[in-house]
């Protein structure tokens, strides 16, 4: 599988990444070169093999329901790069 | 007498307690040379009063009788752990002035044991890359040069590149690491250093800057073996704010040292043997078989057919993890907002467009390519089956064997510049540390020898789930046997 200019744009919409026309030509060569490469692991067989959830066996455990934190609203904004009346801020997105 | 910047963790440990000088000397001592030290850039921010504050406490806890297991040892942090109160950025520009509001588990254990701490080291930008040549921060420069009497600028390796820049020029004793694929044990080898990836799970994440979640683990980085071995014991342990923590005892790997390897078998895997390695790599990995036979391992050749998978595996698991984790980047709680005037998207877009560096992209890119509908069960799925069988096969071969020796690098440290215009042959060079990322298990490096051009050569041992200690004992015996005292001469 390739990508072409227009999927190059797609994921970086997907990512949330502004590409310029120069980043996209760059962009294609280079990702089409990795998926190339990864294009490997098709021949593999993988028949009847469940794909791997858990690095070391582990048990996920439950925590108990409660409050153990908060009360921090200054320091939580304290790296906002924009913060107003105890909140963080964006641009406008409701006219 | 020796200078107080070539002792080792233990020796200024045990010294600071015996009273053969003070903490405020030693903090002193390293905060003098990092400062000197400046050409190689392995550091991003230096906090030369947090070393002497934590110094002047340790003198303090001295006099009231109160030792710590580090009381009296200045190390480094890499910047991928977050740190209260002093800039933690991953060596990006989207985090640039970040000023943690909590520590990070690694470093809070290190400290709350009397740790202090020289300053936060440069590394590849979130950890993604195997030079230091990503950073935000500029590259770091190697120490070491080679012998031809030429002064070209080496790779520390990466990502910990200020980490093992810092140790083997002996700026700091020992630095934190972190490794995804290889990210401590690469530059170790590169460096003449030691370095520990634990079992999954042993080091809490917590307050680590996030890469690919399902390997990414912290773990020492030092001169030498028994260092690692008091440093792990401190950042290892059960935390119940990361839901992969194993809720196990740390064992006390110091004390249960011992280079009496009879009754341990050792593998040697086939399909490391790969071609186009230089032949001096070969010729380490048959004096590490004799130095481990010589400590009594009985050796076995054994074999881990889906080797060579394990290396694109990575490649589209590790970004696809990234792609998810580095979401959290727009611009709206934390670091750098770009410049739009736009809608909220736009601003994101900006945001991430001008605070990731190229590689942090491409990497993002590939990881949303791989995710997205449609290529999920081609890439990301496939990858996942192939990552289950990679782990079977260490499985498997614990029937056989009880450690395995390997490599840790195809090759000694490059030039800086020499590989940045082709990622997979970039990428090539964790082709031996990655398989073991994958399975979750221990590995580390160890310095083995020098090649013909006088630069650090380094042997990987990797271990059982759990058997940490299984692994230092090994790199112990290599230590003792391979006679490495090369260090590298200082023209920063």
């Amino acid at each position: 599988m390739s990508v072409d200019t227009a999927t190059v744009r797609h994921i970086a919409k997907l990512a949330r990444i502004a590409v310029t026309d120069q980043d996209v030509e760059a962009l294609v060569p280079e990702l089409n070169g990795i998926l190339g490469w990864i294009e490997q692991l098709q021949q593999v067989d993988v028949e009847g093999i469940e794909p791997m959830t858990a690095v070391i066996p582990n048990e996920l455990r439950m925590r108990h329901d409660v409050v153990t934190d908060g009360g921090q609203r200054d320091a939580i904004l304290s790296n906002a790069p924009v913060a107003d009346h105890g909140f963080f801020a964006v641009p406008k997105v409701i006219e | 007498m020796t200078a107080i910047t070539d002792l080792t963790v233990a020796e200024i440990r045990d010294g600071f307690r015996a009273g053969d000088f003070s903490a405020r000397e030693v903090a002193s001592a390293f905060n003098s040379a990092v400062e000197k030290a400046k050409a190689l850039n392995a550091f991003i921010v230096a906090t030369p009063e947090r070393a002497l504050a934590a110094a002047d406490q340790a003198d303090r806890d001295r006099s009231d009788d109160h030792l710590r297991p580090l009381s009296g040892v200045p190390i480094g942090i890499k910047d991928l752990f977050a740190t209260k109160g002093v800039q933690t950025t991953a060596a990006s520009g989207i985090l640039k002035g970040f000023k943690p509001a909590y520590e990070s588990t690694v470093s809070d254990r290190l400290f709350a044991a009397g740790a202090g701490m020289l300053g936060k080291l440069n590394m590849d930008q979130f950890a993604m890359g195997s030079s230091n040549e990503t950073s935000a921060f500029g590259n770091v420069i190697s120490p070491w040069r080679r012998n031809d009497g030429g002064n070209v600028a080496l790779t520390p390796g990466g990502s910990s590149g200020g980490s093992a820049a810092a140790v083997s020029a002996r700026i700091v004793p020992a630095a934190t690491g972190t490794d995804t694929g290889g990210s401590i044990r690469q530059p170790a080898a590169f460096t003449g250093i030691a370095g520990i990836k634990p079992t999954y799970g042993r080091c809490s994440r917590w307050g680590i800057v996030a890469f690919a979640s399902s390997l990414d683990q912290a773990g020492p980085m030092a001169r030498t073996v028994t260092d690692c071995a008091i440093l792990l014991e401190v950042m290892s342990g059960f935390d119940p704010k990361d839901s992969t923590s194993l809720e196990l005892p740390v064992p006390r790997w110091e004390a249960g040292l011992s280079s009496d390897l009879k009754g341990k078998r050792v593998g040697i895997p086939k399909e490391y043997r790969i071609d186009g390695v230089p032949a001096e790599i070969d010729k380490v990995w048959d004096e590490g078989i004799a130095w481990l036979r010589d400590a009594g391992a009985e050796i076995v050749e054994v074999s881990l057919p889906h080797t060579r998978h394990a290396l694109p595996t990575y490649y589209i698991i590790a970004p696809a993890e990234a792609s998810s984790n580095l979401a959290r980047y727009d611009g709206v709680r934390y670091g750098l907002r770009g410049k739009s005037d736009g809608s909220l998207t736009e601003m994101y877009e900006a945001t991430r467009a001008e605070g990731f560096g190229d590689e942090v992209k491409r990497r993002i890119m590939m990881g949303t390519y791989v995710l997205s509908a449609g290529f999920y069960d081609a890439y990301f799925n496939r990858a996942q089956k192939v990552r289950a069988l990679i782990a079977r096969d260490f499985r498997q071969v614990w029937d056989e064997c009880d450690l395995l020796l390997a490599p840790t690098a195809p090759s000694a440290a490059f030039g800086l510049g020499e590989k940045s215009d082709d990622p997979i042959a970039m990428y090539l060079n964790d082709v031996f540390a990655v398989p073991a990322s994958l399975a979750g298990l221990p590995a580390m490096s160890v310095p083995g020898g020098l090649d013909a051009t006088g630069l650090p050569l380094g042997l990987q041992i990797i271990g059982k789930p759990l058997d940490e200690q299984g692994v230092l004992n090994a790199a112990l015996a290599i230590e003792q046997r391979s006679g490495f005292h090369a260090r590298p001469e200082a023209w920063w």
